[in-house]
């Protein structure tokens, strides 16, 4: 036979029409071209031009169109029926809906605002709905903030001015050395790997500390698998280090920092440990030239870094230099005084800290760049201390993160590896002054707006939301005695507290984009049993309305009172703002939009535009013209426009003024929202060469984020290797001024508020628990899974339909566990079934899961014995809200006690094999939930794209 | 490898039919034989039945069994398709040789021996299907072929045998020819058996993915949570102590028994001889069937390396 | 035809570095994507809001881990169709539906003459073929051939999606019969291997095995610990920074 070979068609047309938009699959926000062929998705590809992604797309990404059709997806707004929980719904107009919404909250605006709880989730659009909230005048608002990093967020933007997250990022072009603290997958998730793949290349260093070896762990060129908890002692034993070897970039610390500042030493007194300050409030340093106190912001100081000094007024001062080496030196921090409780050995921790310092100091980059500083002073090049450093979860889900946090900022200031070549860098808006000068609000009054943002940096005890006794005047108690910190809320304490009555009531849960009765619930089936339990009148339930925007159906969806069903990502307008978390990289500021590239084929509408129309209906302040119209009519893509939050500021930045010329500040341009979509649906404005290092003192860099709005003015970023604000805060504590802790929490903020960083063992992990709980239980996240909302989608979901148990083998084997086994994790907190598998990669302590893989049976329209349901299972079962009860019965919220970061990682857990007569599945379960009216019932064969190929010649 | 019904039942049947044509082809005309038309039609029923049988379930595993036919183009390379012209080319001369005998009363040597030779022919074909295949080593090995052929030798001297003794003969010779026909196949069985029993690793987890400098391998984490396409159809796996068991019965029904069956034959009266060689016969059928089933499910396909097995 | 094509000088395939991939799936993902709508479409999923899901992918990502403890290794190990120079895969093909293309050495399947024996499943030893059992025949890796000589794509996109996509750049695609070519060369850098080599199917593909770490004494250069201080700093380290003349 003749060799036949087989016609193709190798230049088939991709797509009739490709619309550019903006992924959200996950937080990231990649840019993405979405190619359509007879009105429906054939492809999502990466924009190649754009700062995030460069063109690459993840798992996630490219399983969006499954995403965009699942049957998960709600399709009309939906009224409950039935008790709670049990997902009898009717379809309702959105008339209707909007109505009771409307009904429900204009009551409560009109008595009582803060009996209105508004919390968001996953959401992109903070700079809308905190400031619906602010208008609506509840202080009981917060997005997933305090579920992520808040205590990180905090301690970078109050030590260093920026942070990790998406905030900055490490110089992946020039570091010689990166340094990766607990990071599975993080937000940024995209340039992380974009950076990793260079940084390989080109040879330099990745070390990742993690517990577990997988995902970015499995490529780093050395693994440290730390005991979780422990990354603070371990970062202050690489101090320790560095200093006893004089390892350390002091005029960097001179010039960039608060090193050299003065602190009072007056122990006892009311102003110890401040710092030493002129008559208006300038901080002092000690000169060596004029051997006097001067300015330590002046650029001419000269100053010292050791030394007791006596000042004019009397005062006793040392440098904040003095202080901080002093306490690291301490043998208490020697490397063999902590290998133990670290799991590193001390050779290893030696070793790293000679790389550090090897990379830092004699591999140091010398870039030829000239730039001013910010006293006006030109430098021809630019010094690089090429070691970076990047952390997340692993340092923040622990109840010491601000603490560890604050550690690791110290060790790069040492190094003087901030947003140098080589080091970490920042991403504008960042850096912002030390910290944030925004105020958080929370005085709630019938029929009035707040004012202003609600949520903010408190310096002091003066700037907490707490009653004249010391209640909170915030439903999750955040910036209360409990979390003075708390920039970003407590939302794992919402549903307790609301149900509770602690501090007060509420009338309406109003949740958005926040799977709460679920993965994103501490102990799930109490919060459940929560939103369930009935009022004392038996009639009502204890949190007496929910109200839940969500896309699909959801866990939480069931427990709703009423729902409003949103759209998918690719059917809206969005807007990813300069004003809530850009996607700015480190050499250019960047915003984008979504805009809508499908129609929904369902009576859903974006909740945006719902918020608003919301706002409109009750008159709220913004909302409407004098005459009582609407101000937005067009809704959200006319508020992504013409809203200003200052004159000329609004969500955008780019291509404003009336002719689209300008950026940052500028007119409303009506035309904006085609720019944006002409230019990909992203603006990105690139920094000069000269304005691109060491920004928290660079003139070129502040005069230009001053323009921007970034920075009020373009002063000298000071990094705070010492945080006052703190030892206010202890002071307090310590019973001076006027604003004292309640007696309950004193011991709590003396101890825990150290102006210089610390470490103490996680809450849970209390030497006491160690042998009953024996090992820590920590969860990672999945790559191609986001949270709770990748089971719908029919490609991800056949990636992860169920999760193990991983624990380390040699520790499996001594229990006399094999792969398969199915255990019973048990906490102090309960207990949850699940099978286990053995792994080498594992510290021996340690065990873990996939996060929010298990799925309440019913729930996204899977099929009530889908794996999820079955082997699938969430940690979080046994995960407390609350820390075991104080003497006085009080329970504190198990949280990092400066921030109200929730310390999912804190967990203590023993295994126990499940008897051989116990069922082979999960437990708990929960009954299935029932489909709810309008979702279609999901296909059992799925051929998606066998349309797109159409007939070809040949067949049988 | 996932013992499918279909290949079972399939490789059986049609091994028994072609050697029972194999052994008709080659006897027809000699003593051995009964000289009837009837018995000619019973045996070529039967032989051209098992063969058709075969085939037919053969296809049932097919995707698209419409398309049967393209698989006899690619003779040249496949020996999936060389069975396919073989087993298709085979009923020709049977055809032949049949419609001689049955309806003329003619016995057409040259039509037997062609039909005799194309059945060996046809179930070394199916034989190197497996034994082509080195992803698989329990079946890319030596023994593979002569297994097929002298196990469809056997099940078709017994079926003959019994057929003859049906029609009231009971040559000695015949008896000799299963009896050892049955010795060599479970010889053969025995050393297949022992082969693979010993055989080095043909490939390794190590080998697989090419870590194995690193040290040891061993998988953490399959691609996809629920089987796939290729762990059912290659990730058969059978506990060692039921695969002992297994052959033990395939053992006994398969040789011993019709073993026993055979030579106790001259003690016993002509209908209960007749009853024992049906019943060898039987037995022996479903001995292979049992056997065929361990064929399958003992084998290893290498992609389960990548699925956690650490050898094949 | 499912005889083999006479040795080609194009060999087209995919380098795939085990150095850095980071398990994610992109590629995965983003191939069952492009896939689902391309040559082979579509690539059926079986129960997917199921009990048990699964469904047609050409490309799959495994997670192994080498050697014992600390001292092991993670590595994450996507697997799809290695475009065999001797491919039996094709030879065993009984209807040539199975066939390598000469002029490049991509080994396709025509569906329209495929019978669905499963055979060429068999016959491959990396697991890279897929049967879709909706449609009842053998699909497999096209190495995109629908995407890498799509005229009406730029330039740049014709790269095949699981290339294009991989967020840590650790697949590459090219001619590995030309010595010349990048993933030829990056093969010899980086001492690219064939996975089971024993089998003969003699694979085009590559793979970059892991560097070797960088967990020991001067592997960056460093001395294994800094330096003690000298005798005098020891008793009080902070002397040693009382005369530092420095500035803002
Ligand atoms: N694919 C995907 N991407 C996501 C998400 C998702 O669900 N899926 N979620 C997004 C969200 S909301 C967030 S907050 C980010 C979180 O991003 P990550 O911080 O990357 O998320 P985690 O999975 O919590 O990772 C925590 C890591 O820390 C390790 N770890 C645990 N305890 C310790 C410890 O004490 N010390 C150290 N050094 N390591 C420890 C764990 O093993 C794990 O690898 O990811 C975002 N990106
Ligand atoms: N054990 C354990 N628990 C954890 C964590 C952990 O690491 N371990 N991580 C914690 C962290 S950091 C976080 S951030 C939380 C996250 O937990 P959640 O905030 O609950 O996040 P998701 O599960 O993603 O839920 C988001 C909800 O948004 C819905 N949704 C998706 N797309 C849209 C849309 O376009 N519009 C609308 N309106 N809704 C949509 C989804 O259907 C889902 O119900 O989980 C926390 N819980
Ligand atoms: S990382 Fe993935 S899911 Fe997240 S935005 Fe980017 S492409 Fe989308
Ligand atoms: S996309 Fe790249 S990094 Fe991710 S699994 Fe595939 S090859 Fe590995
Ligand atoms: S990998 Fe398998 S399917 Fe691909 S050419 Fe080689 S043998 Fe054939
Ligand atoms: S399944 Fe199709 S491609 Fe594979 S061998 Fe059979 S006919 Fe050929
Ligand atoms: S080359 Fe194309 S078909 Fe092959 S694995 Fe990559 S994306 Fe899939
Ligand atoms: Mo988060």
């Amino acid at each position: 036979m003749a060799p036949v070979e087989e016609r193709i068609e190798t230049s088939r047309r991709l797509s009739d029409e490709a619309k550019f938009t903006t992924c959200y699959m996950c937080a990231c926000r990649c840019g993405i071209k979405v190619h359509l062929k007879d009105g429906r998705i054939r492809y999502i590809e990466g924009n190649r031009d754009h700062p995030v992604n460069r063109g690459v797309l993840c798992a996630k990404g490219s399983a969006g169109l499954m995403t965009h059709y699942s049957p998960a997806r709600l399709t009309a707004p939906l009224l409950r029926v039935g008790p709670r929980g049990a997902g009898a719904f009717k379809e309702i107009g959105w008339d209707e809906a909007m109505a009771i919404a409307a009904g429900w909250l204009g009551s409560i605006r009109a008595s009582d605002p803060k009996r209105l709880a508004f919390f968001t989730g996953r959401d992109q659009s903070q700079a809308l709905t905190g400031w619906w909230a602010a208008q609506f005048g509840t202080p009981n608002y917060a997005a997933h903030g305090g579920f992520c990093s808040v205590n990180m967020a905090a301690a970078g933007l109050y030590t260093i001015g920026g942070s990790f997250w998406e905030f900055g990022e490490p110089d992946w072009e020039n570091t010689r050395y990166f340094m990766m603290f607990g990071v599975a997958e993080d937000h940024d998730s995209n340039p992380i790997k974009i950076g990793l793949g260079k940084l390989k290349g080109r040879g330099a260093k990745f070390v990742s500390v993690n517990p577990v070896r997988t995902g970015y762990s499995a490529i780093a060129d050395e693994w440290l698998g730390i005991r979780p908890g422990s990354d603070g002692l371990f970062v202050l034993s690489l101090i320790h280090e560095l200093l006893k070897a004089d390892k350390i970039d002091l005029p960097f610390l001179a010039r960039y920092t608060n090193a050299p500042w003065l602190v009072v030493r007056n122990p006892g007194g009311a102003d110890d440990g401040l710092i030493a300050r002129d008559f208006a409030g300038r901080p002092l340093c000690w000169d060596r030239t004029h051997d006097a106190a001067v300015d330590a912001t002046s650029a001419d100081a000269a100053p010292m870094m050791v030394g007791e000094f006596t000042l004019a007024n009397g005062q006793r001062a040392v440098p904040v230099f003095q202080l901080m080496a002093e306490r690291y030196l301490d043998g208490r921090y020697a490397p063999e005084a902590v290998e133990r409780e670290v799991g590193v050995a001390a050779p290893v921790i030696r070793r790293i800290a000679a790389e550090l310092a090897h990379a830092a100091f004699e591999e140091q980059i010398v870039l030829q760049q000239p730039w001013t500083d910010w006293a006006g002073r030109r430098h021809e090049t630019i010094t690089g201390r090429p070691v970076a450093m990047h952390a997340m979860r692993g340092i923040s889900a622990h109840s010491n993160g601000f603490q560890s946090c604050r550690a690791i900022h110290l060790l790069q200031m040492l190094l003087g590896s901030i947003d140098c070549p080589g080091g970490f860098r920042y991403e504008p808006p960042f850096p912002r002054p030390i910290p944030p000068p925004v105020k958080p609000l929370g005085e709630s009054q019938p029929d009035r707006s707040l004012g202003g943002p609600i949520l903010g940096f408190p310096t002091g005890p003066a700037d907490l939301l707490v009653e004249a006794d010391g209640m909170p005047k915030r439903l999750d108690k955040a910036y209360s005695w409990e979390a003075p910190l708390a920039a970003h809320g407590l939302m794992h304490m919402v549903i307790h507290n609301a149900w509770k009555g602690d501090p007060y009531t509420i009338d309406t849960l109003f949740l958005y984009m926040a799977n709460m009765g679920w993965n994103s619930a501490m102990n799930p089936g109490e919060t459940l049993r929560k939103l369930t339990d009935r009022a004392a009148d038996g009639e009502g339930y204890r949190i007496p309305h929910f109200i839940y925007a969500d896309a699909y159906f959801s866990e939480t969806v069931a427990y709703a009172d009423l729902v409003l069903p949103d759209t998918t990502y690719l059917e809206r307008y969005d807007c990813i703002s300069l004003l809530d978390r850009p996607i700015s990289d480190a050499n250019g500021a960047a915003d984008a939009i979504r805009q809508p590239v499908v129609k929904p084929d369902r009576n859903v509408r974006p909740f945006q535009d719902v918020l608003i129309d919301l706002g409109t209906r009750l008159k709220l302040p913004g909302f409407v013209e004098a005459d009582g119209s609407a101000k937005f009519p067009g809704l959200y893509a006319d508020y992504m426009v013409n809203h200003q939050r200052g004159p000329g500021l609004g969500l955008l930045a780019g291509w404003r003024g009336k002719d689209g010329d300008k950026s940052g500040i500028g007119e409303p341009n009506p035309k904006q929202l085609d720019k944006y979509i002409a230019n990909g649906c992203f603006w990105r404005h690139e920094l000069a060469p000269n304005q691109r290092y060491l920004r928290h003192a660079n003139k070129d860099y502040l005069d230009w984020a001053a323009t921007m709005g970034f920075v009020a003015q373009p002063d000298q970023i000071v990094l705070q290797v010492y945080c006052e604000p703190l030892q206010k805060f202890r002071l307090a504590a310590a019973g001076h001024g006027a604003l004292q802790p309640p007696e309950r929490d004193r011991e709590r903020i003396a101890r825990y508020f150290d102006p210089l960083p610390f470490w103490y063992r996680p809450f849970e992990q209390d030497p006491a628990d160690g042998e009953e709980f024996p090992l820590h239980a920590v969860t990672q996240r999945p790559m191609a899974m986001y949270h709770s909302w990748g089971s719908q989608n029919a490609w991800l979901r056949q990636i992860h339909t169920g999760n193990r148990l991983f624990m380390n083998r040699r520790k499996a084997e001594a229990q006399g566990l094999v792969d398969d086994d199915w255990v019973w994790i048990e906490s102090r907190q309960g207990r949850v079934k699940a099978q286990i598998k053995l792994m080498e990669g594992v510290n021996e302590d340690t065990v873990w899961t996939w996060n929010a893989v298990g799925k309440r049976a019913g729930a996204w329209n899977l099929d009530p014995s889908a794996p999820e349901a079955r082997q699938g299972f969430l940690l979080n079962h046994v995960i407390a809200e609350l820390l075991p009860a104080q003497p006085d019965g009080y329970r504190y919220a198990n949280c990092d006690p400066i921030t109200g970061q929730a310390a999912w990682y804190d967990l203590r857990v023993r295994l126990i094999k499940a008897e051989a007569s116990e069922k082979p599945e999960t437990s708990p379960r929960f009954p299935p939930l029932g489909r709810p009216s309008g979702l279609p019932s999901p296909a059992r064969i799925l051929r998606y794209g066998a349309a797109f190929r159409g007939r070809r010649e040949g067949g049988s | 490898m996932h013992p499918a019904g279909s290949v079972i039942w399939f490789t059986t049947l049609s091994g028994a039919g072609y050697g029972l044509l194999f052994l008709l082809g080659l006897l027809a005309g000699t003593p051995l034989l009964p000289d009837s038309r009837w018995f000619a039609f019973a045996t070529l029923a039967l032989g051209l039945g098992l063969v058709t049988a075969g085939l037919v379930s053969s296809t049932l595993h097919l995707g698209h069994p419409e398309r049967a036919w393209r698989a006899f183009s690619q003779w040249r390379s496949s020996w999936l398709s060389r069975e396919g012209v073989l087993s298709v080319a085979g009923y020709f001369p049977a055809g032949v040789f049949g419609i001689a005998w049955v309806f003329f009363s003619h016995r057409l040597a040259w039509a037997g021996w062609l039909m005799a030779a194309f059945a060996p022919a046809t179930v070394y074909s199916t034989a190197m299907i497996y034994a082509s295949l080195k992803p698989v080593p329990r079946w890319y090995n030596p023994w593979v072929a002569p297994n097929y052929l002298l196990l469809a030798l056997m099940t078709g001297s017994l079926l003959l045998r019994a057929l003859v003794a049906l029609f009231g003969l009971s040559p000695g010779a015949l008896r000799m020819l299963s009896t050892a026909a049955i010795l060599v196949a479970a010889g053969a069985k025995l050393a297949y058996w022992w082969h693979i029993g010993r055989a080095a690793p043909a490939a390794t987890a190590e080998s697989a993915t090419g870590l194995g400098a690193l040290g040891r391998v061993r998988l953490l984490e399959a691609p996809h949570t629920e089987e796939n396409y290729l762990l059912k159809e290659m990730g058969y796996r059978i506990a060692r102590k039921h695969a002992t068991r297994l052959r033990g019965i395939a053992f006994l029904f398969a040789f011993v028994l019709p073993l026993l069956l055979t030579a106790t034959a001259p003690l016993l009266s002509p209908a209960l001889a007749a009853f024992a060689a049906v019943l060898a016969a039987a037995s022996a059928m479903l001995g292979v069937l049992v056997e065929r089933w361990l064929f399958f499910a003992e084998a290893k396909h290498s992609v389960i390396l990548y699925y956690g097995a650490s050898a094949v | 035809m499912t005889s083999l094509p006479p040795p080609g000088t194009r060999k087209l395939g995919l380098v795939i570095d085990l150095d850095i991939c980071v398990g994610c799936h992109a590629c995965a993902v983003n191939c069952k994507e492009w896939n689902s709508g391309g040559q082979m479409a579509p690539l059926t999923d079986l129960d997917p809001y199921g009990a048990h899901p699964h469904g047609v992918w050409f490309n799959r990502v495994h997670s192994f881990e080498a050697g014992e403890g600390g001292e092991g290794r993670t590595v994450h190990f996507p697997r799809s169709c290695l475009h065999c120079e001797q491919p039996a895969c094709v030879e065993v093909c009984p209807t040539g539906a199975s066939y390598k293309r000469a002029e490049d050495g991509i080994v396709l399947v025509n569906e329209d003459l495929c019978i669905g024996c499963k055979l060429c499943s068999w016959a491959c030893p990396y697991g890279a073929r897929e049967f879709d059992e909706d449609v009842g025949v053998m699909k497999k890796c096209t190495l995109c051939i629908d995407k890498i000589y799509n005229e009406t794509l730029d330039e740049r996109d014709r790269v095949p999606a699981c290339v294009a996509t991989c967020p840590v750049s650790a697949r590459h695609f090219g001619d590995l019969g030309d010595p010349g070519s990048s993933v030829s060369r990056l093969v010899a850098e980086r001492g690219g291997y064939e996975l089971m080599p024993e089998m003969g199917y003699k694979p085009v593909n590559r793979y970059l095995p892991p560097r070797p770490r960088k967990d020991s004494a001067g592997c960056t250069g460093a001395p294994a610990a800094l330096p003690t201080p000298t005798a005098g700093a020891e008793a009080n380290p902070l002397l040693r920074w009382i005369d530092r003349m420095l500035s803002r």
